[in-house]
């Protein structure tokens, strides 16, 4: 098959023989395969034997298409590479979509353990570390038992189940295998069985029909996003009790007001883009 | 562990969770559906009713099964408890509310992993009986709701001028609070808000300040 890309908004540069006539050829979103996006032109492009496509509606390279022509065979199947799918996922949820700060999930951990740094950075390894295992078994047991079986009603209780049993499991094997590392992060296992991101991310898993890859880089985004968020909370907090606050604010409400302004400065991320 | 204590005073049950323990304010469990639906009231109250149910059951029924559980698994049978709940509440109000559903589904699901339904399984189920845990699940779920369509007034008011979607004022005063960012400003207002009122009542606050963590 030969090789198709997206290299701009309005431009897919084609490997092969391709008709010159841009009414023979049909290009269409993999996700909507009904409907046509109109070709405007078909130009020979600067590489040898090759082409520049040309459209009206404007394409997202990180979008998967398909391209057919008349009088030739084989289809270009047009999709982002997967790292740079994965890329994309781990930088959305960590820091466009922060699970904290956009999304308000694991909140009630946050405001916990964000009183000193040290405390912060160990349920953030831990953390990232769970929740990718459990995020990752998670979608294994939707995608090859829960789907197939018709038992989505079940999700609920399925990924629940999968989480307790998982942190238990870690919390018994780190304290035979590892004692001393158990004894500085098992701590932590028991708090993770009451953060709603370790939930969240199967779920959004399952929503989405996220692939292997998908699922990944929204596991471990998530993780990421959220010990970044830790460690930044922290830093500003450690601060803060220094700091002459009135009495009525001191304590969680001055905390809920540093959490607002990193919100904001996180409103920031919004226009990221990966190329 | 089972031997039942005589239960506090209905009242006592009921007003603890609106007001001494309120859930939101007080507690500082289950903060994120705080922060994240009360955009709008309509979406906190529809919240705060799926809390109040699930929380009502869970409570009961934790209640029933106290004395056929090892106590050394109690934890995993009370969450697989709020699970089922969750999960009969989740499609009744996919069926019954799909519109507010769209905005609110993944957080109706995230209801088994709030902190306040099982410690209240934990601190009271554990040792009353059936009629006293509906009374104190009623008053934490109530607790809840109020904290939740507090929240949201304030935010629909000030940030979309309007409440349950009824335009009341003509113009915008603070568009800020429903953005992401405004909901920890206003939550962290309403916080110091209690906080003032306890101090005007003449109690003390806890030493960590306000929302001592449970």
């Amino acid at each position: 098959m030969a090789d198709a890309k997206v290299v701009s908004t309005h431009e897919i540069l084609v490997e092969g023989a391709l008709p010159a006539d841009a009414t023979t050829i049909r290009l269409v979103r993999s996700s909507d395969a009904d409907i046509p996006l109109a070709v405007v032109s078909v130009k020979p492009a600067a590489q040898p034997n090759s082409f520049m496509l040309t459209t009206a509606e404007t394409l997202n390279k990180q979008d998967h298409y398909q391209l057919t022509a008349q009088g030739v065979d084989q289809p270009w199947e047009i999709a982002p590479s997967p790292l740079a799918m994965v890329v994309s996922v781990i930088i959305g949820s960590a820091l466009i979509n922060n699970f904290v700060f956009t999304r308000y999930l694991g909140l009630c951990v946050f405001f916990g353990v964000s009183r000193n740094k040290d405390t912060a950075i160990g349920m953030g390894i831990t953390f990232t570390i769970v929740g990718l295992l459990s995020g990752m078994i998670a979608w294994a047991l939707n995608t090859y038992a829960l789907e197939p079986l018709k038992l989505g009603f079940m999700q609920i209780i399925a990924f629940i189940g999968i989480i307790a049993c998982l942190v238990q499991a870690t919390d018994l094997i780190l304290k035979k295998v590892n004692p001393i590392l158990h004894k500085k992060f098992g701590i932590y296992l028991v708090l993770i069985t009451t953060n709603c991101i370790i939930l969240a991310v199967p779920l959004l898993n399952a929503t989405s029909g996220a692939t292997f890859l998908q699922a990944f880089g929204l596991a471990l985004g998530a993780g990421v996003g959220f010990a970044l968020a830790l460690f930044l909370m922290s830093c500003a907090v450690e601060k803060v009790n220094m700091a002459p606050v009135p009495m009525v604010f001191k304590g969680l409400p001055v905390a809920f007001i540093i959490a607002g302004l990193f919100a904001l400065s996180f409103l920031g991320f919004s226009g990221l883009k990966v190329a | 562990m089972s031997a039942n204590r005589p239960p506090p005073p209905v009242s006592t049950m009921l007003m603890r969770g609106l007001f001494e323990e309120n859930p939101i304010f007080r507690l500082a469990l289950s903060l994120c559906p705080a922060v994240a639906v009360t955009t709008a009231v309509k979406n906190g109250l529809m919240l705060g009713v799926a809390v109040l149910v699930v929380q009502v059951l869970s409570s009961m029924s934790g209640s029933l099964v106290k004395h056929i559980i090892n106590p050394k698994i109690r934890i995993p049978v009370f969450t697989l408890l709020i699970a089922i709940w969750v999960s009969a509440m989740d499609m009744i109000l996919a069926a019954y509310f799909s519109d507010i559903y769209q905005q609110v589904g993944l957080y109706v699901k995230l209801i088994v992993a709030f902190a306040i339904i099982i410690s209240r399984m934990e601190l009271f189920s554990m040792k009353h009986s059936v009629v006293p845990c509906f009374w104190d699940g009623l008053g934490m779920g109530l607790g809840f709701l109020v904290g939740l369509v507090l929240a949201g007034a304030f935010r629909e008011l000030l940030g979309s001028g309007s409440i349950f979607g009824i335009a009341i004022l003509p113009f915008k005063p603070l568009l800020l609070v429903v953005l992401p960012a405004g909901g920890f400003f206003t939550i962290g207002l309403i916080m110091a808000m209690f906080n003032w009122v306890d101090v005007k009542r003449g109690h003390k606050l806890p030493s960590g300040g306000g929302g001592a963590h449970g």
